[in-house]
């Protein structure tokens, strides 16, 4: 296992897979097939300070290689993911990073302040990319300084280490990446879904009930490789990657693409058992390909001859 | 408990227009605890289709570790299950959901109410309360003609009404006819369909115990993902929402909005 332990702000991981925020719950559903000490972390679905009812239905619509979603960030609210979720995960070791959201700058401040004070919530994943809401979300990370002061914010009120996601929906994801490393951002997590739309065959109209949704899935990958690859060249920080990963194949080509660690999302939906799968086989192709360590690896695509250099 | 595994493929047929009846054997089955369950079939071999798709269960045979699943092909991914043939695997995850209450005393009635591609989960549950000693009462409705199936098999385990939208087999017009001509005298009433079809159910009886097996878009089927969410009728209720693929499929009358 040795091969695999990864250190990032507030995160020791025993590997570098966890599920990505959304696709998991709060890990009851998951835990009927696993144990979830096993995962490297887990990024719980993302706390609001009031509990949300989400989206009307359908929320979902299949495209090829991926789907997209308008869930609408539905979750039981700050005081229930305190009271009960953190709580009931608290039997697991494994650290969790809460993925927190809001309306306002207010919102996401309540919400970090008191949530980073969970003693199993090691760090925090700001949401700003979620396409699915009216207000918030999105909103706070498209514009660098916006993004800036709301990561400025959270930081200072937060206990724990502060990872932001990013959303891939803007002109330069570098500029974003360095506007949150400015506002005192620990770690970056990419890449959030893409917007995109579909149309019924009969009716012309929008499938989902939210006429856009998140583009997520296989269909994203290199999309997110590409992004990973460029802000892990800009930034000083370490980047967890996410964005169609199935296999540790996948898994790989985003720690060669400068990312420390990555998080599964859409694959949980299809085999409850993915992750555990990938850390698995990521062992066996670590040992094929003859890599020491996970971490020599980072980066590879662009740190030529640098050899035993680590990620940040 | 769920399970996901490889199932054999015993035998596939078209029995009626676009409507196939899989027969599939693995461990799986034994988990299977009540009728109105469903399984989640990974279909394609590689990431288009993306998402599995819920087929729900029409029969069960335990000993031999066998379920029959009846579904429509719709899609690219129901098109391509409909290619399997006998021999080959299925990855399939479940047991899936709550499924259909069949406590019920022995002499009791139940009326069995189901629509289209709805008809399927009806079959085990009609066979469990009969059973039981329960009487059964079914109607059927389909679109057509050639969508009729099964209806041989419902009448072995008691009276069955069969409608089609255009007349072209039994008799022509709703579920809703049906039940307005007989005004049948039952005890518990059991539908799956349409949601126009539940909905009018649920309204033409409010003084009864009325259970419905609720269709959505889903995703992961396990609970997980917040796909296919109904809120709940009462608002003073402490979540305010149902996930239709592990609190359903199946609810009561008047527990979730339709």
């Amino acid at each position: 296992m040795n091969r695999f332990s990864v250190s990032l702000p507030g995160l020791q991981l025993k590997n570098p897979i966890m599920p990505a925020s959304g696709c998991f719950g709060f890990g009851r559903e998951f835990a009927e097939f696993y144990d979830l000490s096993i995962l490297g972390a887990i990024m719980i679905k993302a706390t609001t300070v009031e509990p949300r009812y989400g989206n009307p239905t359908p929320r979902v619509a299949e495209t090829p290689g991926g789907m997209l979603n308008a869930i609408g960030l539905q979750n039981p609210g700050l005081k229930k993911v305190m009271e009960e979720e953190l709580p009931w995960l608290s039997q697991f070791d494994v650290p969790i990073i809460a993925n927190i959201a809001g309306s306002t700058v207010e919102d996401y401040v309540s919400v970090a302040k008191e949530i980073s004070e969970a003693p199993n919530v090691h760090a925090l994943e700001l949401n700003i990319s979620c396409p699915n809401v009216k207000h918030g979300g999105i909103a706070f990370g498209t514009v660098p300084d916006v993004a800036k002061e709301v990561t400025k914010r959270v930081k200072n009120v937060s206990r724990v280490p502060v990872y932001v996601k990013l959303s891939p929906n803007v002109t330069d994801i570098r500029l974003m990446a360095k506007a949150v490393e400015d506002g005192g951002a620990d770690g970056i997590t990419m890449i959030n879904t893409l917007t995109g739309l579909r149309l019924d065959m009969k009716t012309g109209k929008p499938i989902l009930a939210n006429i856009t949704g998140g583009l997520s899935g296989p269909a994203i990958k290199p999309i997110a490789i590409r992004m990973v690859y460029e802000v892990s060249q800009t930034v000083n920080i370490p980047i967890i990657g996410m964005g169609g990963i199935s296999s540790a194949e996948d898994a790989l080509e985003f720690i060669y693409a400068g990312a420390s660690a990555v998080a599964v999302g859409t694959a949980n939906l299809i085999d409850p058992f993915i992750c555990p799968k990938i850390i698995t086989d990521l062992e066996q192709l670590l040992e094929k390909l003859n890599i020491d360590h996970i971490s020599d690896v980072c980066g590879r695509s662009w740190k030529h001859g640098i050899s035993g250099y680590h990620c940040p | 408990m769920k399970k996901i595994g490889e199932m054999k493929i015993v035998s596939q047929k078209e029995i009626a227009k676009n409507i196939f009846q899989l027969i599939l054997q693995g461990k799986l089955v034994s988990e299977i605890e009540r009728p109105g369950q469903f399984v989640h079939m990974k279909v394609g071999e590689g990431i288009d289709p993306l998402l599995r798709r819920p087929i729900s269960i029409c029969e069960i045979d335990r000993e031999n570790q066998i379920m029959t699943c009846i579904y429509r092909t719709e899609g690219k991914g129901t098109t391509w299950l409909s290619k399997k043939q006998q021999g080959e695997y299925i990855n399939v995850l479940g047991p899936l959901g709550n499924g259909f209450p069949v406590q019920m005393k022995s002499g009791k009635v139940a009326l069995l109410i189901g629509g289209g591609i709805g008809v399927p989960p009806l079959y085990e549950l009609s066979k469990q309360l009969r059973n039981r000693d329960i009487q059964v009462i079914h109607v059927l409705g389909f679109q057509t003609k050639s969508a009729v199936f099964l209806t041989k098999e419902f009448q072995r385990l008691g009276v069955t009404y069969i409608v089609t939208d255009d007349g072209s087999y039994g008799e022509k017009g709703f579920v809703t006819d049906v039940l307005k001509k007989q005004n049948f005298d039952f005890d518990r009433l059991y539908a799956c369909g349409p949601t126009p079809m539940l909905k009018a159910l649920e309204q033409k009886f409010p003084e009864k115990e009325v259970y419905l097996s609720l269709e959505e878009r889903m995703s992961c089927g396990i609970g997980a993902c917040f796909a296919c969410i109904r809120p709940t009728k009462d608002r003073e209720d402490k979540k305010g929402y149902r996930k239709i693929c592990s609190d359903g499929p199946v609810f009561q009358a008047g527990e979730v909005i339709l």
